[in-house]
């Protein structure tokens, strides 16, 4: 079958799939449409009301714009073109101006909300994902994923006053309802200073970054135990109670263990002065029942008179709503540690509500009515009307009316349907396409043996073969067959969906390299790393094995031979030594490296994992030299 | 009669040398050590942030905070026990700790370190650390080297891209305009942010150890400290000490000058004429012109403050504490107060009107 017939087939099989899922679509009147653009989604990402209730603002991650539309009649009012990839918006306290952060244009956009039109367009820092606005109208903080920091800027002129260090992968910023502090959530893992050897054996740590506003420092860091990517945080009105929607890996134990007590679990984590004074240890909850899981806890708000919790599932399109009182009680009549526990949702989960897919930000409206969902994937947003607990409308966004192969298998890449009980999916351990930082111990071969690291999948076409073993010639088989196997432990995956999701995967595209400008040549470091990765000759003038070279191994556009090799890294709980060689693109931003993770930089590779040179010749090189080295490897 | 005279004129003379001492600050010391919640007595730097005090000793990084001291360690991420520089990110509250196993940066409690094995660090002894906007400058057992915070690059200073004749550098102070490398026997290295050029500073007489030449250039090769401040930088040494204003030199002896000991271990700016000496003899101040020495005494221990006015004048003041031992190894400035390191304790000298 050509790839074109399947693609027209699983165009149909996805329309199908979502007539099933749309209850309530196309009632929003198309102003934007381009039947050219058959592929020009909008993505829904975000959503914030107006402060007087008359508007809703829907950012669009992949048609970059920011809608506007009325909230009575969900008429669209304007659409605002704005930076690549937005990820990440808020309005000024009088609501006068909103601000987009950018992720892929590094930049923030600034709307006038009187004029709907872009008033300025301020450079920021590497990936950033959230933005929020000080409620004295001096300042505006921006999370930076890439750079793992939070900018602090001017709100007038956008001049960049300080950053502040954050957890690795910052990426949302929620302002406490009293103005006063600003609460910084990260989704990969922070890495460990603890030089012990066992770093890729031991559980993730990460932290809410809790920042002064006024004195624009960071003030605390709320610990987060065996937590790897956080995602929104809400306030209950009064501030008394926050909530963070988060996941916790079970990375250090097989896989294997998805059909005993679950890969992931879904989590809530409440802390502020309802959990205890500044300093105690905020409290983990699980969103999760036996066969009902809360795949991806992503967006969190909490109802006005403190009585709900809704929580935005990711992966398994639908809102969990907590009740607080019960959940309180809960806590307060059950000694914890309460993640392992599969039945102690249903002691404060109400309700689960079926919405669209993927479902990302949500909002209240202000008398805690509606909540309305931007679902990512199907390019809609669901009203839920909160007395009722369901859906009573869904608008839709302009934009394609058929679901083409490559936006199915983007559907499939982010839900959790597929695996054993609707546990988990691709983007679990792939954030947003991308990668978690952490080391898995993967397969049924007892605890701890070949642990492996978590390879970036962007740009991933032509360095096949896959895994580190590279065992898998190609990602139907790396995603179907051993997805099916070891991950899902589940249902198959169809051809056509296969075949859709093989589609995406390999239709995920490379982020800017921040190291590298673009159109500009290497810096006088990067071009002396340039000159030792390809050199074949070592500091003492001896010809270096060809075998031995960077450029043997990592050769190519993307850095891979697409071979196997024994670089001398292999572990006693290794089950074999000779290793695929990984891509190089991005490699800056991937750290923990080599196959099992044990390297937490770029440079342990070399001063720690290469004793013999085996992994290249590098022991001759100067610091110097593996500076520079290390300089041209960002740049790939 | 005749010893009533006598013993008016005396009255009137001690009235009159009273009279003529300049007016230096004095403190009441109260001094910290392993007894009331130091981690160890052994202290190398302090440093002042806000109504917080750092206190970089043998045995970890401490914390003086609401009259309790919290102790860092490297069980908490911490590069090595013994911290041995400090300095305070003005703008982020960061702090970060030199030690002799890397460098340590203490964020609102988290702590992530830099070795030479991890990161793009030179080395792991790490002698002095120095906060310029985005950049850390960091000065360490085998040269030089900045990170820059915001891109994560590093780069390196060494022989091979300075007129650095040793790669020993003890100490680092970085200001947006110039930065200045102290280097253990390779004199006084300066950076030009502007020109991004290097310059160098020696000692005329070269490694000797006489005088030859004074006020013709720094006073000794062997450089502990660096401090510039008001576009006056501040030099300490081994063999005494110098300030350079950028064109003139003036050097500092005991002989010559209010200096207890020509053995320097650090020297602070607090502005273009006044700076505060830590010596293996005591605390020392200069305003300018006069000098004051804070110090156990090195005869019988007893608190000791004398002063020496601008004729070389030394007259001594009664005081009734001292810092914890005359080994002084660092010193900031809290307000009107100072905090001093020690080798057998940190003291807290709290100004008296």
């Amino acid at each position: 079958m050509s790839l074109r017939t399947q693609a027209a087939i699983g165009s149909c099989t996805a329309l199908l799939l979502a007539g099933l899922f749309w209850t309530d679509m196309g009632r929003a009147p198309r102003v934007f449409a381009n039947e050219n653009r058959s592929e020009d989604y909008a993505s829904p990402r975000e959503l914030l009301l107006s402060p007087d209730g008359s508007r809703v603002y829907v950012l669009c991650e992949k048609s970059d714009e920011v809608r506007v539309l009325d909230a009575v009649t969900s008429s669209v009012i304007k659409v605002v073109a704005v930076g690549h990839v937005p990820r990440g918006f808020t309005l000024s306290a009088p609501g006068d101006r909103l601000f987009v952060a950018n992720s892929w244009d590094d930049t923030v956009t600034v709307i006038g909300t009187k004029t709907l039109e872009v008033m300025a367009t301020w450079p920021v820092g590497a990936e950033p994902t959230s933005v929020v606005a000080d409620r004295v109208g001096k300042r505006i903080f921006v999370a930076n994923r890439i750079s793992n920091d939070v900018a602090v800027l001017d709100a007038n002129t956008g001049a960049e006053e300080r950053r502040l260090q954050a957890g690795r992968g910052s990426s949302y910023l929620t302002l406490a309802p009293n103005g006063a502090q600003i609460f910084a959530t990260h989704v990969y893992p922070n890495p460990s200073s603890l030089r012990t050897g066992m770093e890729n054996r031991t559980a993730p740590e990460s932290e809410i970054t809790v920042i002064d506003t006024a004195r624009a420092t960071v003030v605390e860091r709320i610990p987060l135990h065996r937590i790897a990517g956080t995602f929104h945080v809400a306030f209950s009105a009064d501030g008394r109670l926050g909530v963070a929607a988060g996941l916790h890996p079970k990375n250090l134990v097989p896989l294997a263990h998805v059909e005993h007590g679950w890969a992931f679990a879904d989590t809530l984590t409440l802390f502020g002065a309802d959990i205890g004074v500044s300093g105690t240890l905020p409290i983990e909850i699980p969103l999760d029942e036996l066969e009902h899981y809360a795949s991806r806890p992503f967006g969190v708000a909490i109802a006005p008179d403190k009585s709900r919790i809704y929580v935005s599932d990711a992966g398994s399109e639908m809102v969990t709503v907590v009740d607080i009182p019960k959940l309180m009680n809960f806590v307060r009549t059950h000694k914890g540690p309460y993640v392992q526990d599969l039945s102690a949702s249903a002691s404060y989960v109400v309700a689960s509500i079926p919405v669209g897919q993927n479902p990302r930000g949500i909002t209240l409206s202000r008398d805690g009515r509606r909540l309305f969902i931007a679902n990512r994937l199907d390019d809609t947003i669901s009203v839920i009307d909160t007395h009722l607990n369901g859906v009573v409308s869904t608008i839709r966004m302009d934009g394609p009316k058929s679901i083409t192969p490559l936006r199915h298998g983007e559907q499939t890449f982010f839900t959790s349907r597929y695996s054993f009980q609707g546990q988990f999916g691709c983007a679990n351990c792939h954030i947003d396409s991308t990668f978690d930082g952490l080391a898995w111990d993967l397969e049924p071969d007892g605890f701890g043996r070949d642990v492996v690291d978590n390879r970036l999948i962007e740009d991933i076409r032509g360095t096949e073969p896959y895994k580190w073993n590279g065992g898998n010639p190609n990602i139907p088989t790396e995603c179907g067959v051993r997805t099916e196997k070891y991950f899902w432990r589940s249902q198959n995956y169809d051809d056509l969906t296969l075949a859709d999701l093989t589609l995406y995967i390999r239709s995920i595209p490379l982020r800017p390299n921040r190291s590298r400008e673009a159109y500009h040549a290497l810096t006088e470091a990067q071009e002396r790393g340039r000159v030792l990765f390809n050199r074949d000759r070592d500091n003492f003038g001896k010809l270096i094995p060809e075998g031995n070279r960077c450029s043997y191994c990592h050769s190519g556009l993307k850095g891979t031979s697409q071979k196997s090799f024994d670089v001398g890294t292999r572990k006693s709980n290794d089950n074999q030594g000779l290793l695929d060689t990984p891509q190089l693109t991005n490699i800056a931003l991937t750290a923990p490296y080599l196959h099992d993770g044990s390297a937490r930089t770029l440079e342990e590779i070399w001063t720690i994992y290469n004793p013999d040179d085996k992994h290249g010749r590098t022991n001759d090189l100067t610091k110097d030299q593996l500076n520079d080295l290390i300089e041209y490897l960002r740049t790939r | 009669m005749r010893k009533l005279f006598i013993l008016a004129i005396l009255l009137c003379a001690g009235t009159c040398v009273y009279a003529s001492q300049p007016r230096m600050p004095r403190f009441q010391f109260e001094n910290f050590t392993t007894a009331n919640g130091l981690p160890d007595n052994h202290v190398f730097a302090v440093l002042v942030d806000g109504d917080r005090i750092w206190a970089g000793t043998e045995n970890g990084l401490a914390l003086y905070e609401k009259h309790v001291w919290k102790t860092f360690n490297t069980q908490d991420g911490l590069a090595h026990r013994a911290v041995i520089s400090l300095a305070l990110d003005p703008r982020s509250g960061d702090l970060w700790a030199g030690t002799m196993g890397g460098l340590s940066r203490v964020s609102a409690g988290r702590i992530e370190s830099f070795t030479q094995l991890n990161s793009g660090l030179s080395n792991d002894v790490v002698y002095g650390v120095s906060i310029e906007g985005e950049n850390v400058w960091i000065a360490t057992a085998a040269g030089g080297c900045r990170l820059n915070t915001r891109t994560g690059h590093w780069s390196l200073y060494n022989e091979r891209n300075t007129p650095m004749a040793e790669i020993w550098t003890y100490a680092v102070s970085a200001t947006a305009t110039k930065v200045y490398y102290g280097v253990w026997g390779s004199g006084v290295l300066e950076f030009d942010q502007k020109t991004q050029r290097w310059d160098k500073y020696d000692d005329p007489d070269g490694e000797n150890e006489i005088v030859l030449f004074k006020d013709q250039g720094l006073i000794h090769e062997i450089v502990t400290s660096v401090s510039y401040v008001d576009g006056i930088l501040w030099a300490a040494t081994y063999f005494g000490d110098s300030r350079y204003d950028g064109r003139y030199w003036h050097n500092f002896l005991t002989k010559d000058s209010g200096l207890p000991s020509n053995f320097t271990n650090s020297v602070k700016g607090v502005d273009a004429t006044r700076a505060w000496f830590c010596t293996d003899k005591g605390l020392a101040y200069y305003d300018g012109v006069n000098w004051a020495v804070y110090r156990p005494s090195l005869i019988d221990g007893k608190p000791e403050m004398t002063v020496r006015d601008a004729s070389g004048n030394v007259s001594s003041v009664a005081v009734h504490s001292a810092p914890a031992h005359n080994y002084i190894l660092g010193i900031d400035l809290q307000g009107s107060d100072i905090w001093v390191a020690t080798a057998k304790g940190l003291s807290h000298g709290i100004h008296q009107p």
